[in-house]
C-alpha cells in the first residue's frame, strides 16, 4: 500500500468520480426497489420489501414492454449481425468502389436517430388521405395497406425492429470489415492451394479468425438491444404504453417521468429486473464464447 | 514428375502508377526442373525467384508462355487443380487449429470418390507426422510449438495429400542459424525419403549450395544459370553467378589480357593461352590465393584472422573491386608481409576471367 500510495493518489480523482456518480447511484436504486412508496419530495417510504418488484411484474404495461424488448432482442441482434457479416463479406471482395460503399453503408450511423424515425414513419406511415412509399409499393403488387405506424400489432413490430437492424447496421459493418481485412491473406492463399471451397474456407478460417469481433458485436448488441428506446420514441412518439410499443427502459422512464410517473420505487425494481437479465444474457454470451472464441 | 518452362514472361503493373514500365518479375524462362530432384531457386531479394515459386503453384498467372507438368499443360489450371503443395514462408498454420486438424485440413477437402474416411485420414496424419518427426506435438496449437516444429507442421500439410509437386517459399529464413542447418538436412532427408519433386526458394546461396540437386540462380527476372551446385559454382557463366555464389565471396579485380598473359596492374598473375588482348575482370576465389614470396601478386597486408581450421588473410590492392581481399589459406601456413606487402601466387582453376563490359565468361585453355 506505502508504495503504491502515488499511484493511488494519481487514481483518487477517478475514483471518487466514479464512486459518486457510479456506485452511489447503484446503490441508491437497489436500495429504493426495496423502499415501498418512496417519495423524493418528503424522502418517505412506508415500508421496506419485494412489493415494488410485485407491483411491476403485474403490470400489464410492463408485461408488454418486457415481450416487446425480447422480440426485439431476439429478432434484431442475429439479424443485424449475419447481414452485416454477409455485407461486410460482400465488400471486402470488390476493389475499385469499396471506399465509397463503406461511405454509404456508414452514414446511418452518423444520422440522428429522431430524423431517421421521421424518414421511416413517412415511409412507412397509412392515413385515409395518403399512403407512404411502403404501402404504395404493397398496393402496386396487389397486396391490401397497412398502417406500419398506426396499424396492428405484427406491423409496428416488424417496422420497429427493421428500423433497429438498420441503425445498428454500419457500426457492425464497420467492426467487421476491419476484422476481415486483418485476416492474413496467406491463410486463404494456403487454403486454395488446398483445394478448401469458399465455405469451408468461410467456417473454417474467416469465421474463427474474426471470431473476437463477432463475439463483441453480439454482446453489445444484445446490451443494445435489450437497452432500447430512444429508436421506439423515434417511430411512435413518447406515448408509447397507448402505442403497445414500450420497452423496459421506456417502462422505467415512464414511471419516472411520464404522465403518470412519479414512482422512483416501482422504476427502480424494473430497473433492476432489467440489470439481472442483462446480467444472465451476458454471462451465457461469455460461457459460450469459451468454447467457440478464437483469441490469438 | 518434371517441370517444364516454355517462354515463361510474368510482368507485373508498375506500383507507382505514374511510371508506365511495367516490372518484369520473369523473363522468359526456358528450362526443364528433373523429376524428383531438389531444385534450389537462388537469387538476391527482388530477382523475381518467388514469383516463380507462385507461377508453378498457380497462385499467379503467366502474362506469356506455358508451364508443364509432365505432359499435362498446366498454366491455365486453378492452383487447388495442380496437386501441388506449398510451404509458406511464414507457415500460414491456422493458429485456432490444433496440428493435427492443421495436417488433416487438405484431406477433408477431398470430395468425390477420393473421400476419406476419418481412419484414413488419421492414417495418413500420422504418416506424415512421422515422417517429419511430429508425432508428440499433434495436439497443440501453433502458436505453442518453436519456428523448427512450426515448419516441420508446414511441410507435414504440404505432404499429407502426396503433392506431385513440393513448393517451399524461404523454409529457413525464419529460423536462427543452429535450426537452419538442421532442418536443411532435415527437407533433404524428407525429399530423398518421399522422391517428390521438390522446388525450394531462397536468397541463401550456401542454402541452395548445400542440399540442392541443381540450383537455378536468377538475377532480375533473367535466368543466370543452372546445373549442379559444383558446376555453377566452378563454372560460372558472368561474373555476377560468380560474385553470388561461394562465401567469402569471391575477389574481383580489374585487369588486362595483353599476350596471352593476365595482368593485374603491371603484375602478370598467370597465362592465358589463346586469348585475345582486352580488358577483363579477373575472378579469384579466396581458396584459390597461394602465399609464397616470390609469387606474382603483391598486396598489401592488412591483417590476418584465425579460424583455427584455416586462416584468412586481409589485404588490399589498388585495383581490387570491392572493400578488402580475403584469402583463405591453410592454417599451417605461415604469413609474413615484407614491408608490409603479402604477394600470392594463383591456382589457375581457382581463377575466373570475365569481359569487363558484357562481364561474360571468358574461358582460356589450360
Amino acid at each position: 500500500m506505502k508504495k503504491n500510495l502515488a499511484a493511488w493518489l494519481c487514481l483518487l480523482p477517478a475514483l471518487a468520480f466514479l464512486l459518486v456518480f457510479m456506485v452511489y447511484p447503484l446503490v441508491d436504486v437497489f436500495i429504493y426497489s426495496f423502499e415501498e412508496g418512496y417519495n423524493f419530495a418528503s424522502q418517505s417510504y412506508f415500508g421496506v420489501g419485494l412489493y415494488n418488484y410485485n407491483y411491476v411484474l403485474h403490470d400489464p404495461y410492463f408485461i408488454q414492454a418486457l415481450k416487446n424488448t425480447f422480440i426485439i432482442v431476439i429478432i434484431t441482434v442475429p439479424l443485424s449481425t449475419g447481414i452485416a457479416l454477409l455485407i461486410s463479406l460482400e465488400l471486402s471482395k470488390i476493389r475499385h468502389i469499396r471506399n465509397f460503399f463503406q461511405t454509404v453503408y456508414f452514414l446511418p450511423y452518423v444520422t440522428n436517430t429522431l430524423a431517421v424515425g421521421l424518414v421511416f414513419m413517412i415511409l412507412f406511415k397509412k392515413t385515409p388521405y395518403s399512403n407512404g412509399l411502403v404501402n404504395i409499393l404493397i398496393q402496386f403488387f396487389g397486396g391490401k395497406g397497412v398502417d406500419f405506424i398506426d396499424g396492428p400489432y405484427w406491423a409496428k413490430m416488424f417496422v420497429m425492429c427493421f428500423y433497429t437492424i438498420w441503425i445498428v447496421m454500419p457500426f457492425k459493418i464497420l467492426i467487421l470489415t476491419s476484422a476481415l481485412a486483418s485476416v492474413n491473406p496467406m491463410y486463404y492463399k494456403a487454403a486454395k492451394v488446398d483445394n478448401t471451397s469458399p465455405f469451408r474456407t468461410f467456417y473454417k478460417i474467416t469465421l474463427p479468425m474474426i471470431s473476437p469481433m463477432v463475439f463483441y458485436l453480439v454482446i453489445t448488441g444484445f446490451i443494445g438491444a435489450f437497452k432500447a428506446y430512444s429508436d421506439e420514441v423515434a417511430l411512435f412518439g413518447t406515448d408509447l404504453n397507448a402505442a403497445g410499443m414500450n420497452t423496459i427502459v421506456g417502462y422505467v422512464y415512464d414511471m419516472l417521468y411520464g404522465n403518470s410517473g412519479g414512482y422512483p420505487s416501482f422504476a427502480s425494481a424494473a430497473a433492476l429486473m432489467l440489470f439481472a437479465i442483462v446480467f444472465t444474457i451476458t454471462t451465457i454470451n461469455l460461457m459460450v464464447s469459451r468454447k467457440t472464441v478464437f483469441y490469438n | 514428375m518434371k517441370i517444364v518452362f516454355e517462354h515463361l514472361t510474368k510482368r507485373f503493373p508498375n506500383r507507382n502508377k505514374r511510371i508506365k514500365d511495367e516490372v518484369v518479375a520473369v523473363s522468359d524462362f526456358n528450362f526443364t526442373i528433373p523429376d524428383g530432384k531438389l531444385v534450389g531457386l537462388l537469387g538476391p531479394s527482388g530477382c523475381g525467384k518467388s514469383t516463380a515459386l507462385n507461377l508453378i503453384c498457380g497462385l499467379e498467372k503467366p502474362t506469356e508462355g506455358r508451364i508443364y507438368f509432365e505432359d499435362l499443360d498446366v498454366t491455365d489450371l486453378e492452383p487447388e487443380n495442380r496437386g501441388v503443395g506449398l510451404v509458406f514462408q511464414n507457415y500460414a498454420l491456422y493458429p485456432h487449429l490444433t496440428v493435427r486438424q492443421n495436417i488433416r485440413f487438405p484431406l477433408e477437402n477431398l470430395r468425390g470418390d477420393k473421400k476419406l474416411s476419418k481412419e484414413e485420414m488419421e492414417e495418413k496424419v500420422q504418416a506424415a507426422a512421422k515422417l517429419v518427426q511430429i508425432e508428440a506435438l499433434l495436439d497443440r496449437k501453433p502458436n505453442e510449438m518453436s519456428g523448427g516444429q512450426q515448419q516441420r507442421v508446414a511441410i507435414a500439410r504440404a505432404l499429407v495429400k502426396v503433392p506431385k509437386v513440393l513448393l517451399l517459399d524461404e523454409p529457413l529464413s525464419n529460423l536462427d542459424a543452429r535450426l537452419r542447418l538442421k532442418t536443411r538436412e532435415e527437407i533433404k532427408r524428407i525429399q530423398v525419403q518421399t522422391g517428390i519433386t521438390t522446388v525450394f526458394v531462397t536468397h541463401d546461396q550456401e542454402e541452395a549450395m548445400s542440399i540442392s540437386d541443381m540450383i537455378v540462380v536468377m538475377k532480375d527476372g533473367v535466368l543466370q544459370q543452372m546445373g549442379r551446385p559444383q558446376e555453377v559454382y566452378d563454372e560460372p557463366e558472368n561474373l555476377f553467378v560468380a560474385m553470388f555464389l561461394g562465401t567469402p565471396q569471391i575477389n574481383v579485380f580489374k585487369g588486362a589480357i595483353k599476350g596471352e598473359k593476365v595482368y593485374i596492374g603491371d603484375e602478370a598473375v598467370m597465362d592465358a593461352k589463346g586469348a585475345a588482348d582486352r580488358e577483363v575482370f579477373v575472378a579469384v576465389r579466396p581458396e584459390g590465393f597461394i602465399v609464397d614470396p616470390n609469387g606474382p601478386l603483391s598486396c598489401t597486408f592488412i591483417n590476418r584472422e584465425v579460424m583455427g581450421r584455416d586462416t584468412s588473410v586481409i589485404a588490399s590492392h589498388a585495383l581490387f573491386e570491392g572493400e578488402n581481399i580475403r584469402a583463405i589459406i591453410p592454417s599451417e601456413e605461415d604469413v609474413t608481409p615484407v614491408n608490409g606487402i603479402v604477394r600470392f601466387a594463383l591456382k589457375p582453376f581457382k581463377v575466373k576471367l570475365f569481359d569487363s563490359i558484357s562481364e561474360e565468361r571468358i574461358r582460356i585453355k589450360s
